[in-house]
């Protein structure tokens, strides 16, 4: 059975919990700056660069997978979210990115697999992509609204040699997530169904969606219903929300998606808003209640934490949700599906 | 709510098309694309649901041209929000095009003019960039010209597209418009062939969409307009039923088919049906007649054209003609600028003159309310002109005479009489912030604090809406504000104002009868000299009301004990029959032409306030000619709504056994597919309890079923998809087509109640099998059986509501649901129950007493506050 089926058919028995953050549990490690690059010998401060940890300190990341393991994931993503030619730029470490993504994946692939033996629960591991901290849609320059700071080719180049080297590293699906500009998404799209082409094998992927404001758009101005227009030529085996506010606030925008989306929903919230000191202090069990309503109105397949969530928020939400029915994926629709910022159907 | 973002036929516009407007054509050539990128603009605030995009010139970098705009378009959100049609005949550009488009474009167009490879290849990328595809019926031996070739290319391209995975939905075929009436005979079957191609195409392509480029169609006729849109309108009239989703076209180039002259019509019809031998003879010897004829037409009517600008301005706000207003208001700019003045003085000067005229003749009675909402109309226009200049000066715009912002409150849905108020302000002067419908206190108060409003003016239309008024006051209270409160709305009173708002705010409160009135009230509240003494004449007379209230005494009530007892005695071996079609039935689209023979108009001219009846009003001595115009706008309309089904009246009405225990009627249903298992919902009713002279009975509509077991029906209809329409309507500043609309549909929602209640006394219950009624017998229900409606006197608790929508399973059956206050969703909605006794009457409650009070919030399993504030209007 392929990956995207076996998650298919996992996700009919029961609601599926992915993990949380890695950026936190990395800072917590308190790692010092040559610990971050240990014998790469970069040359700019890498204190940080929580992606290059993969490669120099492999160690604190699979303490870190394993933590969410016994929390009660079973879907694991890789700490990957920056590791892409434009954000590594950041630190001088672009020739790092093909190892680093490799060396991600491998990590977390060999500790469910070891896991897996132990107790014979089926688990997964998607290779995250992060956003990259440029925009397609956007202009950085006020004055000239048609500029552009990267095009639409680079973009897809960047995103085709991470999706690459995660694939190479053993990840079952490609996590896009965090997507605040939707180009970028489908340049994303683009580049993961051209590397499976060229390997002439499916790779799946994830998509999730972050929102800016309560409205429910994201920095690009698509709302949530417009997006998955955009997005649902991927045939994504998960569509879904992450990271924006807590499950609270993030609370109708699920319900909305839930509703129009024909492929298993993922939604993982931040733990609660920040408070005065940028810190997050909802506890575990007041997450898990939340994000157990979405599962009380069937309305989510896979639940995990984004932003200030941890092993025991995770773990709280796995005994929040368990033995609750999974949302049932609705028909598709045959109306001709645009859209601008807003959605646009042509009745079938 | 009805889903505005859905479409059964789009129009794509071709303004941003450089082979279809020369205007934009020079724009970007000339390198001008700040005043491209606002004929975008202009398009999507027109209505434009796709905007096509086309930069074909042989002199123009198209590459460098289209990436350029649409990432500029990409900033404007308001253009973006559109999906955008990348148009083009060469494919880099289309894939320049695609990589600068962030939501989900269509691409126009692809085919297989070079052969199967490079069709798929351009295909398969386009799947994925996520695009939806034109496909041209064009193949490698040329482009489709008969049917049989057209369908032929289709359908190959379907299958080799969904062949390798292509989603169907994602098709949209153009199997090609060409010209016809050439006067070459081969072309004559142009027209038909392509309407009976896109209907085998539907048939044969599931989920396949069909698109064509009307211009074509109507070459031969360069040059004589009122010919070729005529052709266009009647091509579209019988191409969109046999299934074409989609045209390019510009929608000014249309008309409405119904009002194209019937000579004219049928020649277009006989060319493009082929219906006869001669017809492209007889289209070009009539077309003569029309270019004739159209200028003769517009001298005689264009007299006033050559007046002074200052006249030419008058005359049109006062008869309320939009088409030259642009022009003649740019005339007056130019003039003002000319010597030296600023843009702001055409406000000032003429055209606030002509809206003098216009408030004179309106409050002297010599003007009718549909007329005035036409001037403002024109005058939106006027001053929409003008905004771009006084904001290029960075003027203060022109001094409005007050700030006013209105609402209709929180939990209701009802704005058409808000908006006239609102028209009516505006036409007068003042600045309205409308911030439409089911509105929160917290929003209002802001809204008036942020923009330090003169005053607040709240709407409702059903009864709870009056709780929210007080909770408004309220809060405008707390906040210590001191801004005048006005009051309008159906339900709302000079009464209940008195006792329940007034009370509750220090500031002023002005409870405004009607439309007509409220410019009165702006202006006396704002005057300097009579705003103190009008404030405190109203707050007296409120006083006065509420110590005549206290004085008043009040008619006497029974106890409840006392008033069942004197229940009315209904002969109960005359009750209904039980139904031939016990059960649910929905009817997903009745046919608006025939609910159109139901309307009752009275009620029509009434929320014009043009007082009369129907049709007596027509030849009424004062309001007769505007209500005749009126009556031809609303007849134009009918048609087009019918025409072009512009609306959807989709309805639900169920029968169930039942029986009455007390005032409650338990309905017994029975879950079939359950294992039979039976569930009782209980209907509590209330009952009449002021003191009745001789003996009348003391009613309850629990008085019409027998306790021994009677049947009893409900019934939730709606008229859906007026959003689309109306918006299109504001996008124009066209108010008074938005009013027109929304009264229509609200007629079509009365007139299908009425129409579903006869189909169920004659057929689904029955019980009147042969009964005979004339519309005007109908409107004095003269037919046996009732069906009050929750929220009106005989019912007048709206939460049994949510009770009846269960029963009916309304929101899945006729698209309806509720707010928290009980209003319907759309707007034009009627539910109600069907009560079949012969002796059943409608009537009111009226005052109940504390112990019924208590009683029914019992029954109805509420707490006491609850039931108080359902029932508040009927309590003291």
């Amino acid at each position: 059975m392929s990956a995207r089926e076996l998650l298919r058919s996992e996700a009919k028995r029961r609601i599926l919990i992915k993990d949380g953050p890695y950026g936190t549990a990395i800072q917590n490690a308190k790692l010092a700056a040559e610990q971050y690059a240990g014998d790469t010998g970069l040359a700019d401060d890498q204190k940080g660069n929580n992606d290059l940890v993969n490669l120099t300190r492999p160690a604190v990341i699979r303490e870190i997978c394993d933590d969410y393991i016994e929390a009660g994931a079973s879907l694991l993503a890789t700490n990957t979210f920056n590791a892409n030619r434009i954000s590594q730029a950041d630190y001088g470490a672009e020739g790092f990115v093909r190892e680093m993504n490799i060396a991600a994946a491998r990590i977390i692939r060999e500790a469910i697999d070891e896991a897996t033996a132990r107790d014979g629960v089926v688990r997964f591991v998607a290779g995250a992509m992060g956003p990259t901290n440029k925009t397609l849609s956007l202009s950085p320059n006020v004055e000239d609204p048609g500029f552009r700071e990267v095009t639409f080719d680079e973009v897809k180049d960047v995103y085709r040699e991470q999706a690459g080297a995660l694939v190479e590293g053993g990840v079952d699906f490609i996590l896009v997530e965090t997507v605040f500009d939707t180009l970028n998404c489908k340049a994303a799209i683009m580049a993961v169904r051209e590397l499976a082409e060229d390997l002439g094998r499916d790779v799946p992927l994830m998509i999730s969606l972050t929102l800016t404001d309560l409205s429910g758009r994201n920095l690009s101005g698509h709302t949530v219903e417009a997006f998955w227009h955009t997005v649902r030529h991927a045939d994504p085996v998960t569509i879904g929300l992450n990271c924006s506010f807590g499950a609270d606030q993030l609370r109708p925008h699920v319900q909305l998606l839930s509703g129009i989306a024909d492929t298993l929903l993922m939604a993982y919230p931040n733990a609660g808003l920040p408070n005065e000191l940028g810190e997050y202090d909802e506890a575990p069990e007041t997450t898990a209640s939340l994000v157990k309503q979405w599962a009380e109105a069937g309305q989510v397949n896979i639940l995990g934490g984004c932003c200030g969530n941890t092993p025991g928020h995770v773990a709280a939400m796995a005994r929040a949700v368990s033995g609750m029915a999974p949302r049932i994926v609705p028909e598709p629709s045959t109306g001709m599906r645009l859209a601008g910022l807003e959605p646009f159907t042509i009745a079938a | 709510m009805a889903d505005t973002s859905t479409a059964r036929f789009v129009n794509i516009g071709e303004r941003t098309n450089v082979t279809g407007s020369a205007r934009f054509k020079k724009l970007i050539m000339a390198d001008d694309y700040a005043a491209a990128v606002e004929v975008a603009r202009q398009q999507v605030e027109n209505g434009a649901q796709v905007i096509d995009v086309n930069m074909d010139e042989g002199l123009l970098d198209a590459e460098r041209a289209m990436t350029t705009f649409l990432k500029l378009i990409a900033a404007e959100p308001d253009i973006a929000r559109v999906p955008v049609m990348i148009d083009s005949s060469k494919w880099e550009v289309i894939e320049a095009g695609i990589k600068c488009v962030s939501g989900k474009p269509i691409v126009n167009s692809i085919s297989m003019k070079e052969g199967e490879e490079p069709f798929l290849e351009q295909a398969r990328k386009c799947m994925l960039y996520g695009a939806a595809v034109v496909v041209m019926a064009f193949d490698e031996n040329g482009q489709a010209d008969t049917r049989a070739r057209k369908v032929e290319i289709c359908t190959r391209a379907y299958e080799l597209l969904t062949g390798f995975g292509f989603p169907p939905e994602d098709i949209i075929f153009d199997p090609n418009i060409f010209a016809v009436a050439t006067g070459i005979e081969e072309h004559d079957r142009y027209g038909l062939d392509f309407i009976e191609a896109v209907q085998e195409i539907k048939e044969r392509c599931p989920h396949a969409k069909t698109s064509g480029g009307l211009s074509n169609l109507s070459f031969s006729f360069r040059g004589n307009e009122t010919v070729r849109r005529a052709m266009h309108s009647v091509f579209l009239y019988h191409a969109i039923p046999a299934g074409l989703d989609m045209a390019i076209v510009n929608a000014g180039q249309l008309d409405v088919y119904d009002t194209i002259d019937a000579e004219l019509r049928e020649a277009c019809e006989d060319v493009i049906l082929m219906r006869r031998e001669d017809a492209t003879e007889r289209l070009i010897d009539l077309a003569e007649s029309y270019k004739g004829k159209s200028k003769q037409d517009e001298k005689e009517a264009a007299e006033w054209r050559g007046w002074p600008v200052e006249k030419r301005l008058e005359h049109a706000l006062v008869k309320g003609i939009d088409a030259h207003v642009v022009e003649d208001t740019e005339e007056a700019r130019a003039a003002v600028a000319g010597r030296e003045g600023r843009p702001i003085e055409v406000i000032e000067g003429p055209l606030m003159d002509g809206m003098n005229v216009v408030g004179d003749l309106f409050g002297s009675g010599k003007m009718f309310l549909p007329q005035v909402v036409k001037s403002a109309r024109v005058m939106k226009k006027a001053v929409a002109h003008l905004i771009p200049f006084i904001e290029a000066e960075k003027e203060e715009g022109a001094k409005a005479k007050g700030t006013i912002v209105m609402a209709t409150v929180k939990g209701d849905v009802h704005d058409i009489g808000k908006n006239i108020v609102g028209v009516v302000l505006q036409c007068n002067g003042y600045e309205v912030i409308d911030l439409g419908v089911m509105v929160p206190w917290a929003k209002i108060l802001e809204t008036a604090n942020d923009n330090q409003a003169d005053m607040i003016g709240l709407s409702g239309l059903i009864t709870p809406s009056l709780d929210e008024m007080v909770t408004v006051a309220e809060e405008m209270q707390r906040a210590d504000m001191a801004m005048p409160l006005l009051i309008g709305g159906a339900t709302t009173s000079k009464v209940h104002t008195a006792l329940k708002i007034d009370p509750a705010y220090e500031g002023p409160v002005i409870h405004v009868l009607d439309a007509s009135r409220a410019v009165g009230v702006a202006s006396r509240l704002l005057s300097d000299t009579q705003r103190d003494g009008f404030v405190d004449d109203m707050a007296g007379e409120y006083a006065k009301v509420r110590e005549a209230r206290e004085g008043k005494a009040k008619s006497v009530l029974l106890t409840l004990e006392e008033a069942r007892a004197n229940y009315y005695d209904a002969f109960l071996s005359d009750k209904p029959a039980p139904p031939l079609e016990p059960g649910v039935h929905a009817f997903e689209d009745w046919s608006l032409a025939d609910l159109s023979d139901y309307i009752d108009w009275t009620p029509f001219f009434r929320a014009w306030e043009l007082a009369g009846t129907y049709p007596a009003i027509l030849d009424d001595e004062v309001v007769g000619d505007t209500a005749r115009d009126l009556k031809r706008d609303a007849a134009a309309m009918l048609d087009r709504i019918i025409g072009e089904k512009w609306l959807t009246a989709r309805g639900v009405c169920g029968f169930w056994p039942c029986a009455r225990h007390g005032d409650d009627v338990t309905i017994h249903r029975e879950f079939i597919r359950e294992g039979g298992r039976e569930e009782h919902v209980v209907l509590p009713f209330l009952r009449q309890q002021i003191k009745k002279s001789r003996d009348r009975a003391n009613m309850c509509l629990a008085d019409f079923i027998d306790p021994a077991g009677d049947w009893i029906g409900g019934f939730a209809v709606g008229i859906h998809g007026i959003e689309e329409h109306s918006q299109r309507f504001l996008a124009d500043r066209d108010d008074y087509s938005d009013i027109l609309l929304k009264a229509l549909a609200d007629r079509f929602a009365e007139a299908f109640a009425e129409r579903l209640h006869q189909h169920v006394r004659t057929d689904l219950w029955g019980y009147a099998p042969g009964e005979q009624l004339t519309n005007e017998a109908l409107i004095k229900e003269e037919y046996r059986g009732i069906r009050p409606a929750p929220g009106y006197p005989a019912c007048p608790d709206h939460s049994l509501k949510p009770i009846l929508f269960e029963l009916l399973d309304a929101e899945a059956n006729a698209g309806l649901s509720l707010t928290e206050n009980f209003a319907m969703l759309p707007t034009a909605a009627v539910s109600g129950f069907y009560f079949g006794h012969p002796e059943a009457e409608y009537f009111g409650v009226a005052r109940i007493g504390r112990d019924q009070l208590e009683d029914y919030a019992k029954r109805r399993g509420v707490d006491l506050p609850t039931a108080e504030r359902w029932l508040r209007p009927n309590l003291d």
